[in-house]
């Protein structure tokens, strides 16, 4: 069990989290001008990656998401950043 | 073996003897006695039948390691190891794998074959037809302990979570010493041990520390931790050591009280868990009366019973000298064989220099020992010592890696883990820690003693799992030379002690067989749980109804006071249906009264996610396939949520109550996901100042009014509002009060008919449904439970989501495109509605379908299908199917293939081996115009 922390409620249980996917897979905008392609490298591509990883969790408990950096070998957490105020479009992936 | 009670014994106390029985036979003992202990003390040498050839085996340890002596505790838990179960008045202890006792087993012939039985010979041999065919046989002959069927299973486990600044595992003079250093420095110190008391090794080897006894001086720090507020948990096994410093602790209750299951995050470990004794590997090593040297030490003073009276002890290194010593003080015929030609040794003992053990003689006990120069010396015991191999579990599951040390042939802690350090005999040093010794040194000095090939007797490396070199040279020539091969090929290692005892006599065999050094051939994987925990500990309270708690309404009462059935739906224990009698008649009476007359239903489970703020509109635009931002305030609509793949994720009525606020009603099975998904988005994609979401599901009951008569109802309620069409049109939504409390009341319905959902605080939900009762007896209002809602939706071809859609479905197949073609913003979803898949000609849409066979209602989950060329292929299948009260005929709900543009086909539809016939219809059966909802 991976303590994480919140960064609005400092660390927790890994059970209280929820992963929302790599940080950066950005929704292309547009609709009929976005490839098949990119369209489906933002649905279903996942890095998956070995070592050091930027992702977006959920904190269900408070309900903020944010982005946290750690490592995926050794399981050590650099940092947690809360994600501003909404609106950059900080690349979670539903 | 003769074993028998000396004087002393520290553990025990005999001023309280006690008595219970073992396979029958009574056994008497002290207080403070293990089962092992009692039963060692009364002469029973032959404590279980091994779990593969059947071999009579006794008593090999005295804690954790015990590879033998497993026994089933009558009304407790199977396969304890007895060196670990307090003795008790009454017990009724039985030996496993056994038949009918240990002593005398109607398998005990196996034995004989053991030759032509090695490993793999089953899987080798029952391989045709089917392994399974012989499976359960043989897993009867070669097992373990049963379950008594009568056990209840323990009590549930409690479970506590806490967090310290020093966790030190094991209370010998190591980790006590580790504790008190961290204490008084002014840390949170839990310390925890297997035994019932702190000492470990200072409970039964000799040492003066800061003047005081061993024991005494384990004590006064376990009272001086005490003191200071600090935790000392004893009968506590570490059992796993987890991510961040996470240790899993399993507490065995002394008194019969439930066990205890602790996670314990620390800021730093501390392992002081000790080392175990190895066998040494001659002939016959597995024979009753052959036992670890230190075992016997602990029997010995620990619980006053010595392990025989002509003892012979055997050994490769120095640390077995003080069980000669201390046997031979208390008046056993002692002779030490010493596998170290030059080694020093105490005076006053018979002490054989440079010679080893060839091999135990004996039939189901030992009576001589056969010595490599074929001296034959007579003997009960055989205590024998092949060295220590240190406790590295936990710090190997903490990522740690094992260095291999010459001068004390064992594995030890190589390099550093953070925030977890290894001390002690852990760690590879086997005497006290440094400050505590005072100068006096033990004599640990050991030589090689491991198996060696092609040896005539049989010799055991793996009691428990009866594996012998000559299996282990069997996989070798096999060609299962990695560790893990090994390990799965022949069991090694893969019983409930987990190797303790045998890993490395096992490694070193292969070494030899191999031409590699043993840190070459390397240790298997370490996982937890160290010793076993019982599953229930893991469960905790989370058993049973716990495991998945029901959500339950706020009316729960008053529906059972109306005779309600009870059935889980989405996750809510809702009422089914009302009133005595046949189940399908009262659902088909409920439908038709709603249809006729009015009726009431409890829809509180209904979603109720309040969305707020100035980009409420936008954002809301974004989230549903429907545009909701030209929603007039005050009205509802609805619409689709879809998966970013395109597929329906949810559907519902979503309200504006004014410009700034909404409410989505989504499914009440959904409304966890629908809440989560809208957090993200909105966390994700929009100004999260400017749009505020608020789950107020379960603090609002829905209470709905439905039928004909419905607005009669509402109007003698007296909800402080117009109820004319004008003002209160079918989907539109005011607000009204209740009692001076202001309720929302919805023109929303899923029945068809004119219908009022009134939305209170869940506090008044007793009042409200209390009142609506009241004016409901004058209007004849039926109560109304969610099978017949299910019957009047279905007859509206109104869909469940997941019931009616599947993870494939698109609003395509409903036959809603209008958002896809004209909506002018982003939603989810969109991309992915243009895709050839969505596009596709031969989707699964959504139908009604008519039975034209005359055989009655239409079996959910049946699929229709199309015959071509011999095949039979699916065409999709039926969703929702009933007998519908209102047409007097069956009607059903499916999704098939082309379905929208093949109305009117006749098509098969198969249910295992029955095939039916259907019509494919519109899937609205029931008043079609919609006109019932304005009547």
């Amino acid at each position: 069990m991976q303590l994480f922390p919140c960064p609005f409620c400092g660390p927790r249980s890994e059970s209280e989290f929820h992963f929302g996917g790599d940080a950066g897979n950005h929704r292309p905008e547009g609709f009929r001008d976005v490839t098949d392609g990119v369209w489906a490298a933002y649905l279903y591509e996942r890095n998956n990656r070995r070592g050091a990883a930027s992702e977006i969790w959920m904190h269900m408990a408070c309900g903020e998401v944010f982005r946290m950096e750690r490592d995926t070998v050794n399981h050590r957490v650099a940092q947690s950043v809360a994600l501003g105020k909404g609106g950059g479009n900080d690349g979670m992936a539903h | 073996m003769t074993a028998w009670r000396t004087e002393g014994g520290t553990a025990i106390d005999r001023s309280r003897p006690l008595a219970f029985t073992f396979d029958g036979k009574a056994i008497d003992g002290f207080a403070g006695d293990t089962v092992a202990s009692a039963l060692l003390a009364g002469g029973v040498s032959v404590l279980a039948r091994s779990f593969k050839y059947h071999r009579p085996r006794g008593l090999w340890g005295a804690g954790v390691e015990e590879p033998n002596a497993l026994v089933d505790i009558a009304g407790g838990l199977p396969n304890t190891r007895a060196t670990q179960v307090p003795a008790a008045d009454g017990l009724v202890v039985r030996s496993v794998n056994a038949e009918p006792n240990a002593e005398k087993d109607r398998h005990a012939f196996l034995d004989a074959f053991s030759r032509f039985i090695p490993a793999a010979f089953y899987y080798k041999t029952f391989m045709f037809p089917d392994w399974h065919l012989f499976e359960p046989r043989i897993r009867e002959m070669a097992g373990l302990g049963t379950l008594d069927e009568a056990t209840k299973g323990p009590a549930f486990a409690e479970q506590v979570n806490q967090h310290c600044d020093v966790l030190v595992v094991g209370a010998g003079p190591s980790g006590l010493l580790a504790a008190r250093k961290a204490a008084r420095a002014g840390k949170r110190v839990v310390l925890c041990d297997d035994g019932r008391q702190v000492g470990g090794s200072l409970l039964f080897r000799a040492a003066v520390i800061e003047g005081k006894p061993g024991a005494e001086w384990a004590a006064d720090v376990a009272a001086e931790l005490e003191r200071a507020g600090l935790r000392v948990l004893t009968g506590t096994t570490a059992f796993g050591i987890y991510d961040h410093r996470l240790v899993g602790l399993h507490q065995k209750a002394a008194d019969g009280a439930p066990d205890r299951l602790w996670r314990i995050r620390a800021r730093s470990i501390v392992l002081a868990a000790g080392a175990i004794e190895r066998p040494l590997p001659f002939g016959n090593n597995d024979l009753p009366g052959v036992m670890s040297a230190e075992a016997a030490l602990v029997y010995l003073r620990r619980f006053g019973v010595a392990a025989g009276r002509k003892v012979v002890i055997a050994a490769n290194n120095g640390l077995a000298y003080e069980t000669a010593e201390a046997l031979a003080a208390a008046g056993a015929d002692v002779t030490v064989v010493d596998y170290r030609a030059d080694a020093a040794s105490p005076a006053g003992l018979r002490v054989l220099k440079g010679l080893a053990v060839a091999t135990a003689v004996g039939r189901s006990a030992v009576t001589a020992v056969k010595l490599s120069d074929g001296t034959v010396l007579e003997a009960d015991a055989l205590l024998a010592s092949g060295g220590f191999t240190p406790t590295v579990h936990l710090y190997c599951q903490a990522q740690g890696k094992l260095d291999w040390r010459d001068d004390i042939l064992a594995f030890v802690p190589g390099r550093s883990v953070d925030g977890v350090e290894v001390v002690g005999a852990a760690a590879g040093n086997f005497g006290l820690p440094a400050e505590l010794a005072g100068g006096s040194e033990r004599d640990f000095r050991i030589v090689a003693a491991w198996p060696k090939p092609g040896a005539r007797e049989r010799v055991w490396i793996d009691l428990q799992n009866d594996v012998t070199a000559k299996d282990v040279e069997l996989a070798v020539r096999e060609n299962f030379v990695s560790v893990e091969h090994l390990k799965r090929y022949t069991t090694l290692g893969m019983a409930t002690d987990q190797g303790k005892t045998s890993n490395v006599n096992g490694l070193a065999l292969m070494a030899e067989l191999t031409g590699r050094r043993i840190p070459e051939v390397g240790t298997t994987t370490y996982r937890p749980p160290f010793t076993p925990v019982p599953l229930a500990s893991f469960a905790g309270a989370r058993s049973g109804t716990r495991m998945n708690p029901i959500r339950r309404l706020p009316l729960e009462a008053q529906h059972r006071a109306d005779g309600a059935m009870f059935r889980e739906y989405g996750g809510w224990l809702r009422p089914a249906f009302y009133g005595a009698g046949a189940p399908e008649e009262r659902i088909q009476a409920e439908a038709q009264a709603a249809r006729e007359g009015v009726a009431l239903f409890d829809g509180s489970p209904l979603g109720k996610i309040d969305v707020m703020g100035p980009d409420a509109a936008p954002f809301l635009d974004f989230i549903y396939y429907n545009t909701m931002s030209t929603l007039a305030p005050g009205r509802c609509r609805y619409g689709f949520i879809l998966t970013e793949a395109g597929n329906i994720y949810d559907d519902g009525v979503l309200m504006r109550l004014d410009e700034n606020r909404f409410v989505v009603s989504c499914s009440s099975s959904h409304v966890a996901g629908v809440h989560g998904l809208l957090e993200e988005w909105r966390q994700d994609r929009f100004d999260k100042r400017r749009v505020f979401i608020h789950n107020v599901t379960a603090g609002m009951a829905t209470l709905t009014v439905t039928g004909p008569r419905a607005r009669a109802l509402v109007e003698s309620v007296g909800l402080s509002i117009a109820l004319d069409d004008a003002a209160l049109p079918h989907m539109a939504v005011v607000s009204g009060l209740f009692d001076g409390i202001a309720v929302r009341i919805a023109r929303v319905s899923f029945t068809g008919e004119r219908s009022y959902e009134i939305s209170v605080p869940a506090d008044r939900a007793r009042a409200l449904w209390a009142r609506l009762r009241q004016a409901g007896e004058a209007c004849g209002a039926t109560l109304l439970g969610l099978e017949a809602l299910m019957i009047l939706r279905a007859e509206k071809g109104y869909i469940v989501i997941g019931k009616d859609t599947d993870g494939t479905s698109r609003p395509i197949d409903f036959g809603l495109t209008a958002p896809l073609e004209r909506k002018k913003v982003a939603f989810i979803g969109r991309r992915s509605l243009i895709t050839e898949d969505a596009a596709g000609p031969d989707r699964r849409q959504f139908v009604g379908l008519e039975a034209v066979d005359g055989k009655g209602v239409l079996p959910t989950g049946a699929h229709g299908i199309e015959r071509k060329a011999g095949a039979t292929r699916s065409l999709g299948y039926v969703t929702s199917s009933y007998f519908s009260p209102a047409l007097r005929k069956p009607i059903a709900l499916g999704l098939i293939e082309r379905g929208l543009s093949r109305m009117g086909d006749i098509i098969e539809l198969q249910h295992l081996r029955d095939v039916r016939q259907a019509r494919i219809v519109p899937s609205c059966a029931f008043d079609e115009e919609g006109a019932r909802l304005h009547a």
